[in-house]
């Protein structure tokens, strides 16, 4: 993670709010930005475990009988690839971007809730790395991503115990972060910020926070039932006695579809700031792509059974789904159909971002459209459960969420960073990426349809499946390389890349008016907005033909300010609620070995939570200036006080003595938008 | 560039059209495969013509309004246009319409079921399938057999201790999911005699993957014979050295040998053998029955098909000397 971190971070600057670089200020911080960070670095880790995941899939399937896993092993790693992808990459990558740009994007100084915003990432990674570790642990659970019962509840080792708590925990830390962004979107936006003058990636945010607030609580219902059935005999699944199967599968998929939603609105809402930026021009039609996206959530939790189009659900129930299926091809097609509006006409600048968005409409369409073609049931009962659905799906969330995604890292990292990303790495990066996607993905639409199931280990040779299937691994190779420029950009180029000013590319939104990197406390003052794309407007006037022409070019903006700004302090107990949460998970599935350790894990969870709520949010800094100070590792003494109050987040300048903050004198006023805290 | 790959794979399409395609969803044989493959086929049409409008104004915006070199010139900045919003809501809502029209009235037909079929109970193990034609009183496992004259009607489900499986033939309908605790129905016709691949649809543990299944429609005649065939009582030599071991290693208390002392009334967990030579795979329809293999999977089972004997899935290493284990492949290969 650390290494993810921009150089500029890593030096120790003048009047920078926190000790930089060091460990313990990166487990403490509340800093949205930071937290972004270890959230975006977590998730690139478990992109490469997915990806890696992936390659061995692949090479089992390049040749038909294929002997390089057993059915065992196969059995796992698709199962991890898709729980990591789905909840351990895709979501915490929205997570990240979330959390990083939400509050520059709104004009705010921090979310909502910092601290909690700290424990939904502890939360996270402990969770991640709890399921990982299963591999450890007697295997990877392998009862698919769905993990549908009753087969999921019948497997008698403990790899299903480790799905089941693993997701329960992690839908812990999207809880709590659907509720902070929801509230800091509500509450802490810049004066004058209506909600019809946020920028689109707020909305999608949004839209995706409800999605979860609503969605989550029937997949925990699903995951408890399970975790009953498995342990504490309950019979919710077992038609001996009375339970049903197929409630798990509605349970599932009444989470699982909006979750679909949860995973491609984000990149959605990253493709539509890039588009404009490059297109220079606003985006076309803002209200019909955030009514559209609106739609799509809500329209989102009427579909769900269309993945249950062979479970015999009867021809009314088919029918009813068939239609919304087919129903929310409509507000897609705005989407997209809007973009392509916002380029039409523009002076378009092909620069990486805009490759990866312009990509991102080009396979999404594709998903999208053979999308329609599963909510055509008969169609779907020769599709579903084959490749023709992976195929599907991989065009939707990897040509579709992953490449807004990379488009958002290629856009955004002038702004983390203060560098720009290589652009020959970039280009190169896109169009391998575009390449390998494509012979990856695209032959899978022809697997499925000449017959080749999912979630298969094995399938026989002459039945017209061994070339495509060698042309799709050779895809997922060329994927793999591809991701070599990437990392190549990221972590060895990005230290000389070209310096970016705090505009890095004309931006249109709030989050490009403050320095590259931004400051601790975002804005030296709270802007006042008046327009959609306030920033571009500030910029940008009308000359007498009515064309827009360059009024303004700002000074660039310093990281610094003399002024005190409050912030919210830095905590340990969220690292601890987490850990504790933690611990439990793991004594509960060794149970009754591991009750002891479950114990232990509630005293840390229960002292995490008790700690938490005695603090004080606006503590008086000095108090927490030596408390931090002494817990703080090498630290040096001749700057105890001050890399004290740094670690304590309160301070705005070195001017600040230490007496100062010994005296606490320098508690000014707290700031509005600053000082809420759970 | 962009293209070139989907280029590239049309043209593997093609060729690969030629080639037989027994287990592939374009190529039906049965009618409701026919009915499906021709919707999807509408479908397809109709998204293409989008596919192609779409991603063509993709590449076209971008080539045609790339930015010029030392053009500094904002472009019109335009914030939408309500006509073009309505026009792009509505039509592509109309062109649904007109696919959900044939949709919801090919599901109403796909679910009736044919007069005068013949009635196929169809029960899924894990890892293979079990077929029981009560009008008939035939009892065989893995390869089912269809007459060409009569649609079939597939009455599905599993033990209750068993898990999910899918019923799937692609080239004579699409698939139907089996549950525990439930009885899907499926109508399978195949009008042309041949043998049709299946495979097992929903992930259901360890060898899903080698859980398959074939269906050989027959002409009426040639149907008629294999059930009589079916009906005959196994042909075992009871002072043969193969049926002595066959109770001796325990194998008939899991599999059924008819007409024999191994009847066993139809509660056995394994597939019933009294005709095993006869039919041409075994093991969920994944290997060839040939000496060879019946070798291998008798020296233990779970090396030729990974499976979970101590947790009463599949088959257990019964331990066989080499002499054992040709005495018993050759008595199994008798029971024609």
């Amino acid at each position: 993670m650390a290494t993810l971190t921009p150089e500029v971070l890593d030096t120790e600057e003048p009047g920078s709010h926190e000790a930089t670089g060091g460990l313990w200020s990166w487990i403490t911080t509340v800093d949205h930005k930071r937290i972004g960070l270890m959230y975006g670095g977590t998730a690139m880790f478990f992109f490469l475990l997915g990806g890696i995941e992936a390659l061995f899939i692949r090479l089992q399937l390049a040749v038909p009988d294929g002997t390089v896993l057993t059915s065992d092993q196969y059995n796992q790693l698709f199962t991890m690839h898709g729980t990591t992808m789905v909840f351990l990459v895709i979501m915490p990558l929205a997570a990240a971007f979330g959390n990083y740009l939400l509050p520059l994007m709104i004009g705010a100084r921090d979310v909502a809730f910092p601290r909690m915003n700290a424990m939904s990432y502890w939360v996270f990674l402990f969770g991640g790395i709890f399921l990982s570790s299963s591999f450890f642990l007697g295997g990877f659970p392998d009862g698919g991503w769905f993990g549908y019962a009753p087969l999921s509840t019948q497997s008698e080792v403990i790899r299903m115990d480790f799905w089941a708590i693993g997701l329960l925990i992690l839908g812990i830390a999207s809880l709590a972060g659907a509720v902070n962004f929801t509230t800091t979107i509500f509450t802490m936006r810049a004066p004058g910020m209506s909600m019809f003058k946020m920028p689109v990636f707020v909305w999608m945010q949004l839209v995706v926070a409800f999605l979860l607030l609503f969605s989550l609580p029937v997949i925990t219902v699903a995951l408890f039932e399970v975790l009953f059935d498995r342990n504490f005999g309950t019979l919710f699944f077992d038609p001996a006695a009375g339970g049903d199967p197929i409630l798990y599968q509605h349970l599932f998929w009444l989470f699982g579809h909006p979750e679909v939603y949860i995973l491609i609105l984000p990149s959605m809402g990253i493709i539509s700031e890039v588009l404009p930026v490059f297109s220079r021009k606003p985006l076309f039609g803002y209200q019909f792509v955030v009514f559209a996206g609106a739609a799509i959530a809500l329209l989102g939790f009427g579909v769900w059974s269309h993945h249950m189009f062979t479970s015999g659900l009867g021809p009314v129930a088919e029918s009813a789904f068939s239609l919304t299926t087919m129903f929310i091809a409509v507000p897609t097609g705005i989407k997209i159909f809007n973009w392509i509006g916002t380029t039409w006409g523009g002076k378009i600048s092909l620069k990486t971002p805009m490759l990866f968005s312009l990509g991102f409409i080009a396979m999404f369409t594709i998903g999208g459209l053979s999308g329609v073609t599963h909510a055509v049931v008969p169609a779907d009962t020769q599709q579903t459960d084959t490749y023709y659905v992976v195929a599907h799906f991989h065009y939707v969330l990897f040509g579709g969420a992953m490449f807004g995604i990379f488009a958002g890292i290629y856009y955004w990292w002038p702004k983390i960073s203060g560098r720009y990303l290589s652009e020959t790495l970039g280009k190169w990066h896109f169009w391998l990426m575009l390449l390998g996607f494509n012979l990856t993905f695209a032959p899978q639409h022809w697997l499925g349809l000449q017959g080749m199931a999912r979630r298969t280990a094995v399938y026989p040779p002459d039945i017209g499946l061994d070339t495509l299937n060698m042309v799709s691994t050779i895809g997922a190779f060329t994927i793999a390389v591809s991701m070599l420029p990437f990392l190549y950009a990221m972590f060895v180029n990005s230290r000389k890349g070209l310096a970016a000013p705090a505009d890095a590319w004309d931006g249109r939104t709030l989050e490009w008016s403050i320095s590259s990197p931004p400051p601790h406390h975002n804005f030296h003052e709270v802007p006042h907005v008046e327009a959609i794309d306030d920033f571009w407007h500030q910029k940008y006037g009308e000359d007498e033909e009515g064309r827009a022409v360059r009024i303004k070019t700002f000074p660039e903006p310093s990281r610094y300010t003399d002024e005190y700004i409050h912030l919210p302090s830095p905590s340990y107990y969220p690292i601890m609620l987490a850990a504790g949460l933690v611990l439990m998970a793991y004594g509960f599935v060794f149970a009754p070995l591991g009750i002891p350790l479950f114990v232990i894990g509630a005293l840390v969870l229960f002292g995490g939570a008790f700690g938490w709520a005695q603090e004080d949010p606006d503590h008086p800094m000095g108090d927490h200036a030596d408390h931090h100070a002494d817990a703080h590792e090498g630290t040096e003494t001749g700057d105890e006080a001050q890399a004290g109050a740094d670690a304590s987040g309160d301070v705005s300048s070195d001017d600040v003595s230490s007496e100062d903050v010994k005296t606490g004198e320098v508690e000014v006023a707290a700031d509005e938008s600053g000082g809420d805290d759970v | 560039m962009r293209l070139a790959p989907l280029g590239l794979l049309v043209v593997l399409l093609l060729s690969s059209c030629s080639d037989n395609l027994p287990r592939s969803t374009l190529n039906p044989v049965g009618e409701n495969a026919q009915t499906i493959d021709d919707l999807f086929r509408l479908t397809l049409a109709i998204a293409a013509v989008f596919f192609v409008g779409v991603n063509g104004a993709v590449v076209y915006a971008a080539i045609r309004y790339r930015a010029r070199k030392n053009d500094d010139t904002e472009p019109k900045q335009i914030h939408g246009n309500d006509t073009l919003e309505i026009t792009w809501t509505v039509i592509p809502a109309l062109i649904l319409a007109t696919i959900a029209v044939p949709t919801v009235r090919t599901i109403f037909e796909l679910a009736e079921e044919p007069p005068n079929a013949l009635q196929v109970e169809v029960i899924g193990h894990q890892w293979w399938w079990e077929y029981r034609y009560p009008e008939l009183g035939v009892v065989t496992a893995n390869e089912l057999w269809i007459p060409t004259d009569q649609p079939v009607f597939l009455s599905m489900t599993t033990d209750d201790e068993d898990v999910i499986h899918s019923f799937w033939i692609p080239n004579l309908n699409g698939k139907r999911d089996v549950v525990p605790g439930r009885v899907n129905t499926l109508t399978v016709s195949a009008p042309e005699p041949g043998v049709y691949l299946g495979q097992c649809a929903e992930f259901c543990g360890l060898s899903h993957s080698q859980m398959r299944m074939t269906v050989h429609a027959a002409e009426p005649a040639d149907f008629d014979a294999w059930v009589d065939q079916q009906l005959a009582p196994g042909d075992v030599d009871e002072n043969s050295a193969g049926w002595g071991l066959f109770l001796d290693k325990g194998c008939s208390a899991c599999h059924a040998i008819g007409g024999t002392t191994a009847e066993g009334g139809g509660l056995n967990p394994g597939p019933d053998l009294t005709h095993i030579g006869s039919r041409s795979t075994f093991a969920g329809a994944s290997f060839e029955l040939t000496t060879e293999n019946l070798k291998a999977w008798l020296r233990n089972p779970s090396d030729l098909k990974p499976m979970r004997p101590d947790s009463n899935r599949g088959m257990p290493n019964l331990g066989l000397n080499e002499d054992e284990i040709d005495t018993l492949v050759a008595f199994l290969q008798d029971l024609k």
